[in-house]
């Protein structure tokens, strides 16, 4: 997709495993694409991979092959034109308690930003701004506050505006809502939304709530073992899932309801060791139950690796069954 | 929540000043608090107040051999309050002199192993591979080292003057400085603010200068003024092992030269007493005030208190 404003083109990011000569491999082989003004949702469990490739799409981690690619140009790792690129892609984590340094005020916390580029022209009116626009009124207000005396909504708040200072285009978010209170989640998700019909900030969201990519997110991207396995509109990922996985995912949602919730079997994912042909094959439900074979794909499950999903905004999916079944279709 | 109400005008410059000042200002209420720390402030200060009031306080030939006020080895007298030296001189106002010495070394020896062992621990904790292990390995070899044989080759190859101990404390003792500021370091790094700092394109020097020192600065206030205690006793000992300048009145000399001429067992107690008390006060009034500033910079020891 060329009028991407962020992609990823067969991402792979490995570890050494700390003992032994394994390698993890966090990140086996994306594709995926951001578009202006969209959200994206990347979804997936603990250990999937899903913070590694938003840390490798940042630039913070340097992946083993693929490129990263900003409005089609792939991103050089000299450390001038990484600066340059911080100014468009911004980061906020999950824990704004942990990511702001205690012993700076929300002034120098929001202003780091703007320091660091060296970019210190209307210094205190642009802090004022981006408070505002992350709704901290008025801001003047707040400029001597410590992190320790603000909540944890307006903490995230601070955050937020300490990556919209420097005018990016998109927005990073790890888990942005996951340690705050419920109410406040909402207001969070909110504020992320009007930036984007406002600034027309693009935001890749990752998260393990399926029931928070349906609020905010354009696009869903299901992420499991270090590959994107299932991809397309929210409507469609959350109404139809086609990947066992998905279906899993959102089996267990209290929104879903209808339906007996599917729990996995089998071990936990682990990236040292990726199962040979399907990934998800050991615990798939599908294949368990028998309806692969009867499909007559269960030995594809088994030895062949589906390919990877290209990036763009087509529904895709990465499972011999549900191909299997549209070709039937068809 | 009571909200700082700045006047609007006021720039980030400003601000930053107000809250500076306030912190200085809730610093100094906690501190207070501690007696002992308070006690040894006044100890401490004392101290310097003397030793820089050394030339007033006593007469201009006060440390001259050749032309010492007393004769040698008098009791405590009126003109003599504890007594004269071996040369004649009077042993309060070498102690009065020695202040300058301790003090001189005490600053100096601390100042050279804490910005060592800041810049390195800082160095070892932030960067990963093999700069943090060529640091470490070199911190190793440098805390097993012993002061007192370094000083005593120092002083064959430099001469014994002052600047041999301030050099020879100096290089031995920054290793324990290094290991905890590359302890805390790691710590800081840890922290999720600084990958925050990273994304908003922030290099090593801001993530050092921004975040880490300002974070490892309290222990090393702390032990700033833990080691100051150390650097004084350490000078005393190399003095009177003999291998200070010899031409200096400092506290470990005095106890030396008394210690030659048998102040013991002559029952001389106004010759090697005063020094002695001298060196043990110091080190207690730095002992105290670092140990009142870690508890204000640390709230679990202070709850403990």
């Amino acid at each position: 997709m060329n009028n991407a404003i962020l992609s990823a083109s067969d991402l792979r990011v490995e570890f050494q495993a700390r003992r032994g000569p394994d390698r993890a491999r966090a990140v086996d082989g994306v594709n995926i694409d951001i578009g202006e003004g969209e959200i994206v949702a990347l979804v997936g469990e603990s250990g999937c991979g899903k913070t590694t490739l938003a840390r490798t799409l940042l630039g913070l981690e340097r992946p083993t092959a693929g490129t990263i690619s900003h409005h089609g140009v792939p991103l050089s790792y000299t450390s001038r034109a990484l600066k340059a690129y911080r100014r468009l892609v911004q980061l906020v984590l999950q824990d704004p308690s942990g990511s702001l340094n205690p012993r700076h005020t929300v002034y120098e916390a929001v202003a780091e930003g703007l320091r660091v580029h060296g970019d210190v022209v209307d210094e205190r009116d642009r802090v004022a701004q981006a408070l505002a626009r992350a709704g901290l009124r008025p801001p003047e207000r707040f400029f001597l506050r410590y992190p320790h005396e603000l909540s944890g909504g307006q903490r995230q708040r601070v955050v937020i505006a300490g990556a919209l200072v420097l005018n990016p285009k998109v927005i990073i978010a790890d888990e942005p809502v996951a340690s705050l209170d419920a109410s406040v989640r909402g207001e969070i998700l909110a504020l992320l939304l009007r930036l984007r019909d406002e600034l027309g900030l693009a935001a890749l969201v990752v998260t393990h709530d399926l029931g928070l990519a349906w609020n905010i997110a354009d696009r869903v991207a299901v992420m499991y073992l270090g590959r994107i396995v299932e991809t397309g509109p929210v409507e469609k990922i959350l109404t139809a899932p086609e990947h066992p996985y998905t279906q899993a995912l959102l089996s267990v949602l209290p929104e879903a309801g209808a339906g007996e919730p599917i729990v996995l079997q089998g071990e936990p994912p682990d990236p040292t060791r990726i199962p040979p042909g399907c990934r998800f094959h050991v615990r798939c439900q599908v294949l368990a139950s028998g309806a692969a074979e009867s499909a007559g794909v269960d030995d594809h499950c088994r030895r062949v690796d589906p390919a990877i999903l290209s990036g763009g905004t087509d529904i895709q999916v990465a499972c011999h069954y549900a191909h299997a079944l549209n070709d039937h279709v068809h | 929540m009571s909200a700082p109400t700045e006047p609007k005008a006021a720039g980030p410059r400003a601000l930053t000043w107000a809250r500076r000042r306030r912190a200085v200002g809730d610093f100094w209420r906690l501190y207070r608090q501690n007696r002992a720390g308070v006690f040894g402030l006044v100890i401490l200060l004392l101290f310097v107040a003397t030793a820089l009031a050394a030339p007033i306080l006593t007469p201009d030939n006060a440390l001259s051999l050749t032309n010492a006020p007393g004769t040698p080895l008098e009791g405590p007298t009126g003109a003599y309050p504890l007594g004269t030296d071996s040369s004649g001189r009077s042993v309060l106002d070498l102690v009065i002199w020695g202040s300058r010495v301790s003090l001189t070394v005490g600053f100096w020896a601390t100042f050279i192993s804490i910005a060592f062992g800041t810049l390195l621990g800082v160095a070892a904790g932030h960067f990963h591979g093999w700069i943090s292990t060529v640091i470490m390995r070199i911190t190793d070899w440098f805390l097993v080292m012993p002061s007192l044989v370094l000083g005593v080759a120092l002083a064959a190859v430099l001469g014994r003057s002052l600047t041999t101990i301030i050099i020879a404390i100096g290089v031995t003792a920054w290793p324990t400085t290094a290991r905890l500021v590359r302890a805390q370091t790691l710590a800081v790094e840890a922290r999720p603010y600084i990958e925050r700092a990273r994304a908003l394109g922030g290099g090593h020097w801001h993530v050092m200068s921004r975040h880490v020192v300002p974070n490892v600065m309290p222990i090393v206030l702390a032990q700033t003024t833990l080691m100051v205690g150390t650097a004084i006793l350490t000078e005393s000992t190399f003095a009177f092992l003999g291998l200070g300048d010899p031409t200096t009145a400092s506290w470990g000399a005095t106890i030396q030269a008394a210690r030659d001429v048998g102040a013991v067992s002559a029952r001389m107690w106004w010759y090697i007493l005063p020094p002695g008390f001298a060196i043990v006060l110091v080190v207690l009034a730095f002992t105290l005030c670092g140990r009142a500033i870690e508890g204000v910079l640390n709230p679990k020891l202070r709850e403990r208190s």
